[in-house]
């Protein structure tokens, strides 16, 4: 644990090192705040329903680009040789990694809260959906970053690191348009593992557990499939 | 302290290393020569656990380096081939994530790194970024990161690479005085340095070991025949040469050169023969000036390419 919290308070601090961290933060401010106005303005709701759908697709672009350089930039340098040869094992510096990112996309997160306070500023919103479109927003992201992190591991390249984050979450996001395409179970089990079907109850207001448990199973299987590219990329 | 045992490493369709075996004991500092591509980098990811060998064992301090990763590492102190560094961040706050990583006591960590940056000489350059500094600088930043947590073993990838030949001097001194409390076992394709800092060489080509002693035993042991190099004044190079070769011992002699009145001779004797009180006798009877001699014996660069070249 004491080694996590070491290895992410460092990739924490290299964020605000290079700029990647502050323009995905401007460009995540700017687009959130775009779509949270022009919504309110015009369906004159005072709920995130619809901010929150779209905050999800700004998340499919901008959190590659968080964790684009968890390991790739490690590779390049050549500071993969340097982290593995010190007292600690790949599941803690993939967690560290993996907080670390995590830690920057909910102060992130946290900024939106001031949608929350305008709605109950000036308009009466139902708080229920608002709790568990954040919880929802959470377990995406982390999803997201688990993906993003894994997709790091493949190449030393930070760019070429985000395009394949980006494409294997855009996959995974709209895996179930394929299921129209098979009938039974196989249509089902395509539905289930695709990442957006599982949002839409919590936009709703719909904390099911299935739901969160769906999450929770990518994310464990993501870090898992981490630790063992690191593993094998070793191996070679 | 350190025990490998029959290391072979494998990749797709070449052979890096092919049973290597050797051992150091506590306080050697052990030089690990070799062409490039000979499996020194090879070895030593190995031995540091970065990756895992094809086949073989590897001890150190009592430890497997693949049963007991975390314990081997926590003991040795490693400078990766080409002084890997992050190079965004400040030297200090690199040594104290290092430190971290290392499980160095909070109480103790700020007066540990401070130490190693004075032995290291990079304490004025505390509050630099890394990328900022000379490549002399970040050689010492990244054999500073090898000290901490004080680590009994010390591997050392080629750590005077790139170097100029005064920071080559400073580093070398600064390993043989780490050398007196610590293990080492350092790579290089330079072979003076091993000369100069190591008490024994193991030279590696083609993933194989092919010779293992301190440098003054292969020195003797791959010369075979002695060679003295006699520089005269007066006299001509054929007549001078000729007396030389009715020597009783030598077998060739061979003129190098003959300027201004001097000349220079190469004489070859058989084996165990110390020809030179003869020579000068010789020249000395025949009134010519004896102006230098001394005996050649085979630098360590000679018995390298020897036997670098006879494993082809």
């Amino acid at each position: 644990m004491h080694n996590i919290l070491t290895i992410a308070k460092k990739e924490l601090r290299s964020y605000f090192l290079s700029s990647i961290a502050y323009v995905v933060f401007a460009m995540f401010l700017l687009l959130a705040g775009y779509f949270f106005t022009v919504i309110l303005l015009y369906t004159q709701e005072a709920s995130l329903k619809g901010a929150a759908y779209n905050i999800v697709i700004t998340l499919l672009f901008l959190i590659p680009l968080l964790t684009m350089k968890a390991f790739a930039e490690e590779r390049r340098q050549g500071t993969l040789e340097l982290l593995m040869t010190k007292p600690v094992t790949d599941f803690e510096v993939v967690m560290g990694k993996f907080f670390a990112a995590t830690t920057m996309y909910l102060i992130m997160l946290l900024t939106t809260v001031v949608y929350v306070f305008i709605l109950i500023k000036y308009g009466n919103p139902d708080m229920g959906p608002i709790y568990s479109a954040y919880i929802g927003l959470i377990l995406v992201g982390l999803a997201f970053i688990s993906l993003g992190v894994f997709a790091s591991t493949l190449t030393e390249n930070q760019i070429v690191a985000a395009v394949i984050g980006f494409a294997l979450i855009l996959l995974l996001w709209v895996l179930s348009w394929a299921s129209s395409q098979f009938t039974g179970n196989m249509a089902e089990i395509i539905s289930y593992l695709s990442l957006s079907g599982h949002y839409d109850n919590f936009v709703k207001g719909v904390i099911d557990l299935k739901d969160v448990v769906y999450y929770l199973s990518f994310i464990i299987f993501w870090l898992f499939v981490t630790v063992k590219s690191i593993e094998v990329r070793r191996w070679k | 302290m350190i025990k490998v045992e029959n290391l072979t490493k494998t990749y797709a369709d070449f052979k890096a290393l092919d049973g290597v075996s050797f051992e150091v004991q506590k306080g050697e500092i052990i030089g690990f020569l070799g062409p490039n591509g000979a499996g020194k980098t090879t070895t030593m990811r190995i031995l540091t656990g970065f990756f895992p060998p094809t086949s073989g064992k590897v001890e150190i301090d009592g430890f497997d380096v693949f049963n007991d990763p975390v314990e081997v590492r926590k003991r040795i102190g490693y400078l990766p081939e080409n002084t890997p560094l992050y190079q965004d961040m400040e030297v200090y706050s690199f040594l104290r994530y290092i430190a971290e990583l290392k499980d160095v006591e909070p109480e103790k960590k700020n007066q540990h790194i401070k130490n190693i940056m004075e032995r290291c000489g990079i304490s004025h350059m505390k509050n630099e970024i890394i990328s900022r500094l000379s490549k002399g600088y970040k050689q010492r930043v990244g054999l500073a990161q090898a000290l901490i947590g004080d680590p009994k073993v010390l591997i050392l990838d080629e750590p005077t690479i790139g170097l100029d030949p005064k920071q080559i001097i400073e580093i070398r001194n600064l390993i043989k005085e780490l050398g007196k409390e610590k293990t080492i076992i350092l790579s290089t394709h330079i072979l003076p340095e091993v000369a100069v800092t190591c008490s024994r060489v193991i030279i590696i080509n083609e993933g194989k070991i092919v010779a293992e002693d301190t440098p003054d035993n292969l020195e003797n042991k791959v010369s075979g025949v002695a060679k003295v190099i006699v520089t005269v004044r007066g006299g001509s190079p054929d007549l001078i040469k000729t007396r030389l070769q009715g020597i009783n011992g030598v077998s060739n002699v061979t003129v190098i050169k003959n300027h201004a009145g001097l000349t220079d001779l190469s004489i070859q004797s058989e084996k165990d023969v110390d020809v030179r009180d003869k020579v000068s006798s010789i020249i000395v009877q025949n009134n010519w000036g004896l102006i230098e001699m001394h005996r050649e014996t085979l630098g360590l660069e000679e018995i390298f390419l020897k036997l670098t070249k006879k494993e082809k």
